[in-house]
């Protein structure tokens, strides 16, 4: 018996694809795949919504190896939001480029479709075919423009990295299989009770670890980001810094959490490493980019260490602060993915404007284009963790999910860490704000063509639903409070 | 009036001016004029409503009124709890009263380059941080404001500050003023208020709240003592300490305020700087106070360095601006000896040296940047004959210039005065011998402070003016500054004269603040 309710998701975006597929080669104008496209991300929201509101029970299918519960729904909602983003931002710029349009489009939604399956998965087997299909696609959209040389070293160092890492998880998987004999995240937790000083057991949660540490570019397994992002098209970009980043982080969760319940004394300090360094790295190296998108690249390394923090002192909490410590990380995600989409958004319209993603270009913007510059420092100062905009909310929870053990030397030590990073981060995205709004116009830009550029209003209304929720959470940080408690129970019950 | 005083007549006065400048937000950049009344019409409705919480307030009880409590943040437990006691309501009325003022300066005194609208938006943004900050009754809500006057600061240095170019040694490069001092006082105060964060979260790790009234009954039945208490404390003290900010976290400031264009500096000086003070008065003491105790005696060192330091340094400058900058590091030095005494007296003149040192270096700023408006020049040394050539500006000048420096009857002098009063008597337990060797090192500095004060009138003021001003026309003090100016003027004499309009508000206040943190 199949619950059709709790897959509507899937299978509405899978029915999508099959019509965006189908549209393309029909002789009906391209915008038409497009539509198609954002019609599927909207509908399959739909049945996300009914499951939350109308139905309080977690459904368990496929012999437990798949299911939907509020933390499931919480993320999905996350994927199809960000990927909507995404196709808004993918409209304006693949048209521009007269590339395969609808195949662009069937490949984004592909790998929104994987990132949606793994919210629910919670088996060895789901969980990788999910990744692999969130990825898979990721590596062909980097090489998008094949005219453009670093699109191709693009694709291609995003390609060997995700094989190497999709090798290195499934080393560490048929490890886990090997000690435990179980694929389902229940069955390895009641089976690796007391294993955490096996040596087997211990090398197989590191390859876990250093196979999602790739996804999700902690450091040291970062190198490839900076290039992928800069090189692919932007749109891309922000898709790979936040959704399959996001799914990165889902499957470290999922596993950590459910399958390695017992062993967080093997997982919490390798975190903590990883989230020390991804920061502090991240940070110092993006202080030195000139190129607006390679500094998001590298911003986004060291916020990815900003949501590793509240696991890392997870070998130490109780009960009640692993939850807090989850919902820190479910907060932490959803407010980064409305604002990293924004800034890459408002870099996108910027570049249309100056036609340069080179911080120096973007000198005087306040004075010929004061509403994209406003736009612009509402995402940098959210980024940065400046009050009213969201990102305070973020880093406060972190902050506060890492202290909960308050009196624990490395949780303090690493608030530290983090809050000094916080700081250094903050001068990096001043320097993009300082640019704009008081540095004078350069010559190589004439004020009164960007002027006159219109902006594609599917880039605005991208820029729009990402400013409003920044500021609307940043205010009323309540908002989310939904989604921090269904992401609490799942840490709870397991 | 009973809503008023259930909470909308705090929120009236904190987000008037956010309502304003969404409202100056929409109107043409065109349109100069309408901006410039819309923007004054809100900052003045929101003194009006500072002005009706000071009629409402009950002077006669300890404690804080005109509160509301409301759930904001339940996730995390945190409420939008304000309220006022008689700490808070001179500081509110304050900087409700300099904004206004601010605007009317602004009024035709507008620096490169121009913008009124965008600048008008940042002052009002401003006014909603600063108020906001002294009425907050939760630590998320007190934290959020306390961060929310740092953008438009920053924006307000970066944007219309001083564009002359200065080379820096550390890095070897030149750059503008105003962007070196923009970013140094964003890092500094962000250093600084991540710390805090860090120290508003352990508290409410420990004490399961973030409301300011619970955690300081908690503080006093001693939830916070020991290890956790000293780095909780250490952790909101380098916040505060650099937003006074408090040698030698003082760096940013000299930069900062010479930068800034007048109005900025004014702002700056008359309240940003008393976020810092108040901030230990109204969480640290109360909440930690065993730990104040511990340690009173290395912040009342700090307080004597910055007071001789500042004066030291404020004859070393050529500058007029940075020489005013460089006294408000020493006046702030006055106001944290003060705290540090933890008595009655002590903490007294440190809100009243609060209130007076934003009157009066906030009208210093105001004669320093109308004085550049006309010179287009801040060195001292170019400068002198200035009473000859404007001789009222000159006058206000000199009469600003002796309230600074504590003459008895005007409005520095209590702080001051009082500061050393308190520290030969401070707090039962804390050592004698450090606070009578501070304050005697406290009354050399005030004889210090007479004395860059004078000499910088003498280069000033006195005189005959420079060869190079001869011939030419200077207007004397507009119709513009008398507005902005006089409510500051009378304020100095009114302080001075009658320090009751200051202390009848305090004085039940710091009582039950003391009593029940310290039994002193």
């Amino acid at each position: 018996m199949i619950d059709y309710h709790a897959l509507a998701p899937e299978l509405i975006l899978g029915g999508t694809l099959v019509v965006v597929l189908v549209l393309d080669v029909l002789p009906v104008p391209k915008w038409y795949t497009a539509v198609a496209g954002l019609t599927g991300l909207v509908a399959a929201a739909v049945p996300l919504l009914s499951l939350a509101l109308l139905e309080s029970d977690d459904r368990f299918m496929f012999g437990d190896s798949y299911v939907v519960d509020d933390f499931a729904l919480v993320l999905k909602g996350l994927f199809i939001v960000t990927g909507f983003i995404a196709l808004l931002l993918s409209v304006s710029y693949v048209e521009s480029d007269r590339y395969y349009q609808g195949e662009f489009y069937f490949l984004l939604l592909s790998s929104v479709l994987g990132a949606v399956v793994m919210a629910s998965a919670r088996d060895l087997i789901t969980i990788f075919i999910g990744l692999e299909l969130v990825s898979a696609p990721g590596f062909l959209l980097a090489g998008w423009r094949k005219g453009d040389a670093r699109s191709n070293e693009a694709a291609l160092k995003y390609f060997v990295i995700g094989v190497l890492s999709a090798a290195i998880l499934a080393f560490g998987m048929s490890l886990v299989y090997g000690v435990t004999g179980e694929v389902t995240f229940s069955g390895i937790a009641a089976a690796s009770v007391g294993l955490s000083d096996e040596p087997v057991m211990i090398l197989a949660v590191l390859f876990v670890l250093g196979g999602f540490g790739f996804k999700v570019a902690a450091v040291p397994f970062h190198f490839w980001a900076p290039d992928t992002y800069e090189g692919a098209p932007t749109p891309v970009a922000a898709y790979l810094s936040v959704g399959s980043k996001a799914a990165g982080f889902v499957g470290l969760l999922t596993m950590c959490y459910l399958a390695f319940s017992g062993l967080r004394d093997i997982w919490g300090p390798a975190i903590w490493i990883l989230a020390a360094l991804s920061m502090t790295i991240g940070n110092l190296i993006a202080l030195r980019q000139t190129n607006v998108i390679r500094l998001l690249g590298y911003s986004s390394i060291a916020h990815g260490g900003f949501i590793l923090v509240p696991f890392a002192m997870a070998a130490s909490f109780d009960a009640i602060e692993l939850g807090d410590a989850f919902s820190a990380t479910v907060t932490y995600l959803l407010i980064y993915a409305f604002m990293n989409m924004g800034a890459f958004a408002v870099a996108m319209a910027i570049a249309r404007k100056v036609g340069s993603v080179e911080m120096d270009q973007w000198s005087g913007l306040f004075t010929y284009a004061p509403g994209l510059a406003t736009l612009q420092a509402v995402f940098f100062f959210s980024l940065a963790g400046i009050p009213p905009f969201a990102g305070w909310f973020a880093k406060f929870v972190m902050f506060r999910a890492v202290l909960g053990d308050s009196g624990n030397t490395w949780g303090v030590v690493l608030a530290v860490i983090a809050a000094i990073n916080a700081v250094v981060a903050f001068f990096y995205y001043a320097k993009i704000i300082k640019a704009s709004w008081m540095d004078p116009v350069p010559e190589s830009v004439a004020t009164q063509d960007a002027k006159r550029i219109e902006l594609a209003p599917t880039l605005g209304l991208a820029m729009g639903i990402t400013a409003i929720a920044v500021v609307a959470v940043g205010i009323l940080p309540q908002l989310l409070a939904f989604f921090g408690d269904a992401a609490r129970a799942i840490a709870l019950g397991g | 009036m009973g809503w008023f005083d259930s909470g909308w007549g705090l929120s009236l006065t904190v987000f008037l001016p956010l309502v304003g400048a969404a409202v100056v937000m929409l109107i043409p950049r065109a349109q100069e004029q309408l901006v410039k009344q819309a923007a004054l019409a809100f900052a003045l409705a929101s003194f009006a409503a500072s002005v009706l919480v000071g009629f409402r307030f009950d002077y006669g009880v300890s404690g804080f009124q005109l509160d509301t409590n409301l759930s904001w943040i339940s996730a995390i437990n945190s409420n939008f709890h304000v309220g006022v006691d008689g700490i808070s309501l001179p500081m509110l009325i304050l900087s409700t009263l300099i904004t206004v003022l601010a605007i009317i300066y602004s009024w035709n005194h507008w620096p490169e380059p121009h913008n009124p609208k965008a600048f008008l938006v940042l002052i009002l943004l401003l006014a909603t941080g600063m108020a906001g900050t002294f009425v907050a009754l939760d630590l998320v809500l007190f934290f959020i404001f306390f961060e929310l006057v740092l953008l438009p600061m920053y924006f307000m240095i970066g944007i219309w500050g001083d564009r002359t170019r200065i080379k820096l040694a550390v890095f070897n490069r030149e750059v503008e003023t105003r962007l070196y001092a923009a970013i140094k006082f964003f890092l500094f105060t962000l250093f600084g208020s991540a710390f805090m964060l860090l120290g508003f979260i352990a508290l409410n790790a420990r004490g399961g709240s973030f409301d300011i009234v619970e955690l300081s009954e908690m503080g006093r039945a001693g939830v916070f003592a020991g290890s956790f208490g000293f780095w909780v404390f250490a952790a909101l003290f380098i916040g505060f300490a650099v937003k006074v900010p408090m040698w030698p976290f003082h760096t940013w400031l000299p930069d900062a305020h010479t930068a800034a264009p007048t109005v900025g500096s004014v702002l700056l000086a008359a309240i940003l700087l008393k976020l810092g003070s108040y901030g230990f008065i109204r969480i640290s003491l109360p909440i930690l106070p065993e730990e104040a105790q511990n340690w009173a005696p290395a912040i009342a060192i700090l307080a004597v360095i910055a007071i001789i330091y500042g004066s030291l340094a404020c004859l070393a400058q050529t500058d007029m601006k940075r020489l005013i900058a460089f006294s408000s590091v020493g006046h702030m030095g006055f106001v944290m000896l003060g705290i540090a005494t933890l008595t009655e007296v002590g903490i007294n003149a440190a809100v009243i040296g609060m209130v007076a040192h934003g009157v009066i270096t906030g009208m210093l700023f105001f004669l320093a940047g109308s004085m550049q408006h006309r010179y287009h020049t801040r060195e001292m040394a170019r400068l002198g004959g200035n009473l000859k050539l404007m001789p009222i500006l000159g006058g206000m000048l000199g009469f600003t210039a002796m309230a600074s420096l504590g003459l008895p009857g005007l409005a520095g002098f209590w702080g001051e005065f009082m500061a050393l009063f308190g520290s030969f008597n401070p707090l039962d337990g804390l050592s004698l011998g450090v606070f009578r060797t501070a304050m005697v090192i406290g009354a050399i500095g005030t004889i210090l402070t007479a004395g860059y004060m004078l000499w910088m009138l003498q280069k000033v003021n006195l005189g005959e003016p420079n060869a190079e001003w001869s011939g030419k026309e200077f207007h004397d003090v507009d119709r513009y500054e008398w507005f902005a100016w006089a409510p500051l003027l009378v304020g100095i004499v009114a302080i001075g004269v009658f320090p009751k309009i200051v202390f009848g508000a305090t004085d039940g206040t710091v009582e039950a603040l003391v009593r029940t943190a310290f039994g002193g």
